[in-house]
């Protein structure tokens, strides 16, 4: 794995004006991000780690500091279409098929037709959801919609994927096996991963980067750089190594939640 | 699908829509009967004091309800009246309320679709564009503000001159009238896609008409449809009126102007109710297509 700098965030600040005087979402915030990496954002609600991947996906606009994202700004790396984005519903049109649902990015990018069908069939493939091309959204259980909305952020081959707790209102079997599915996903494809959530275990299980986040201002208390090996069966989860991880994130989490 | 349709026509009867609208219905048609009488009894007083003879309770009763040029005919005068000049009557003739109708209808349906064109590319500008919604906003309200009766006669005039008369500056005043509601429902329809839908279609960089075509219209739908329901109700009306200042031509309002000049109540009334009818018709093949629409696009609400 080639050691390139995919994303880069210096100093980065961002408040938002409100009616109660200003909010500092994210407060001097410096990471490095390199190609191939599973990075995780973990913290309690209100740290901005949902905010963080906004900006780097240009949704949200920065007040200072520095962000590039594969060596451009964000919105220009928005504009040549360089990541995809899971946001935390799956956001299917119920007018949509399953196939044209996730076709959908195609046709506005203007792939041709065939080209969409081929992609279309490749990425279903790769959520483990052929042969559902012809279902609507309502005939899919949260876990499935979820699965194609992932299929759908990979459709156009976008090296950086945004994940902003994509399982977090699925229940713990599903995103149990769906993190699995990630994972294998995330090995054959060699995609950069940016993934918020607010589990733990969830955290410390995808990433190869975990980057601990506190509230009140937005800041980053702790980045840990995992050593487990990236063959991770469940039982992972029970292992020495996996625990200790856990722990220091824990006690990151806590550690920011005293300076309150 | 009901598991029991029998069940289910059950229910619709004992607690459905059947019995407070035939209920509601016979009400009136008591009450109208009662009218009837009360309106038409002075003459038939008159009539009785000239030739000096003294009416019983049922003879006054059965006379005003058979008069041959009532204040108010009785709702059975009123459907034979309809009956006679629908079935008994050519198409062609001028006395047929199905050539009158027509008239209307195909002013509506001029009215509505221009109408709905125009309103939705007014609901459009005020979506995308900050400066149309300041600058054209307040005009779309002001021009609802202004009697339809006093500007529709403007409009025939104007546009008579214009070298247009007949069905034409007709559907100009149903159009006036019908795309008021569907400006106001698209603008709502346009903007309904929640946020997340809108920064998805960022993420994807999609160009303002792509989102435009590809999430607000379709989103839109529900929204649509009620709109189109509105309008063609103001579209009938707009058409009625227009046809008032119009003089000639024809149309279910010239036939209620022309009833209300030689105090024939019966063609007044019989015009009344084949617009409602119109109305009722055109609202409900509306509300079909929307059902099977919204259906197929599991929009539902």
């Amino acid at each position: 794995m080639t050691q390139s700098n995919v994303i880069s965030v210096s100093d980065l600040d961002l408040t938002f004006e409100t009616n109660d005087g200003p909010v500092h979402a994210l407060r001097n915030v410096n990471l490095e991000i390199n190609k191939g990496d599973f990075v995780s954002f973990i913290g309690p609600s209100g740290c901005g780690k949902t905010t963080l991947l906004r900006v780097l996906a240009d949704l949200d606009e920065p007040t200072g500091g520095i962000v590039t994202v594969n060596g451009v700004s964000p919105r220009e790396a928005r504009e040549s279409r360089s990541y995809g984005y899971v946001f935390q519903a799956a956001g299917l049109y119920p007018w949509r098929t399953i196939a044209a649902n996730v076709k959908l990015p195609l046709e506005i990018m203007g792939y041709t037709k065939t080209e969409q069908a081929e992609r279309v069939k490749k990425v279903l493939d790769l959520v483990e959801l052929s042969g559902f091309e012809k279902k609507f959204p309502w005939q899919l259980s949260g876990g499935m919609q979820q699965r194609v909305s992932i299929a759908r952020a990979l459709a156009f081959d976008a090296d950086i994927l945004f994940m902003d707790e994509p399982f977090g209102a699925l229940d713990e079997i599903v995103r149990d096996h769906l993190n699995e599915q990630l994972l294998k996903l995330w090995d054959s494809t060699n995609k950069t991963i940016c993934f918020v959530t607010h589990s733990i275990p969830e955290a410390v299980y995808l990433s190869t980067k975990i980057v601990v986040m506190s509230p009140r201002p937005g800041r980053i208390i702790d980045v840990i750089d995992s050593n487990l090996p990236s063959e991770r069966p469940l039982e992972i989860r029970d292992s020495k190594e996996f625990i200790e991880i856990s722990q220091r994130v824990r006690e990151g989490l806590r550690a920011g939640h005293t300076d309150e | 699908m009901p598991v029991t349709p029998m069940n289910n026509r059950k229910l619709i009867w004992s607690e459905g829509k059947v019995v407070p609208v035939v209920s509601i219905i016979l009400f009136i048609v008591i009450i109208w009967y009662g009218f009837s009488v009360v309106l038409n009894a002075p003459w038939e007083y008159d009539k009785a004091k000239r030739s000096s003879i003294t009416l019983s309770k049922v003879e006054l009763i059965s006379n005003t309800w058979s008069q041959k040029r009532p204040k108010l005919p009785t709702p059975h005068q009123v459907t034979k009246e309809i009956w006679d000049t629908t079935v008994n009557k050519k198409v062609t003739s001028k006395r047929s309320l199905v050539y009158h109708g027509l008239i209307t209808f195909y002013e509506t349906i001029y009215g509505f679709v221009f109408g709905t064109c125009l309103g939705i590319l007014l609901a459009i500008g005020i979506v995308y564009n900050r400066a149309t919604a300041m600058s054209v906003m307040p005009w779309i309200i002001t021009s609802q503000t202004i009697p339809i009766l006093a500007i529709a006669p403007m409009i025939v005039v104007a546009l008579g001159s214009a070298g247009f008369s007949g069905l034409m500056p007709i559907a100009i005043i149903s159009m006036y009238l019908s795309f008021f509601p569907v400006v106001v429902g698209m603008v709502k329809g346009l903007k309904s896609p929640d946020q997340l839908e809108i920064d998805q279609m960022k993420t994807w960089s999609a160009s303002k008409f792509q989102v435009l075509h590809k999430l607000r219209a379709p989103r839109s739908m529900p929204y649509f449809f009620t709109s189109l329901k509105l309008g063609m109700a103001a579209s009938l009306v707009g058409a009625i009126v227009g046809e008032l200042p119009s003089g000639g031509g024809g149309g279910l309002g010239f036939r209620m102007l022309s009833g209300s000049t030689f105090g024939n109540t019966l063609h007044i009334w019989s015009g009344l109710f084949s617009a409602a009818i119109l109305a009722g018709t055109l609202i409900a093949i509306i509300g079909v297509i929307q059902k099977i629409v919204l259906k197929r696009m599991s929009l539902e609400m």
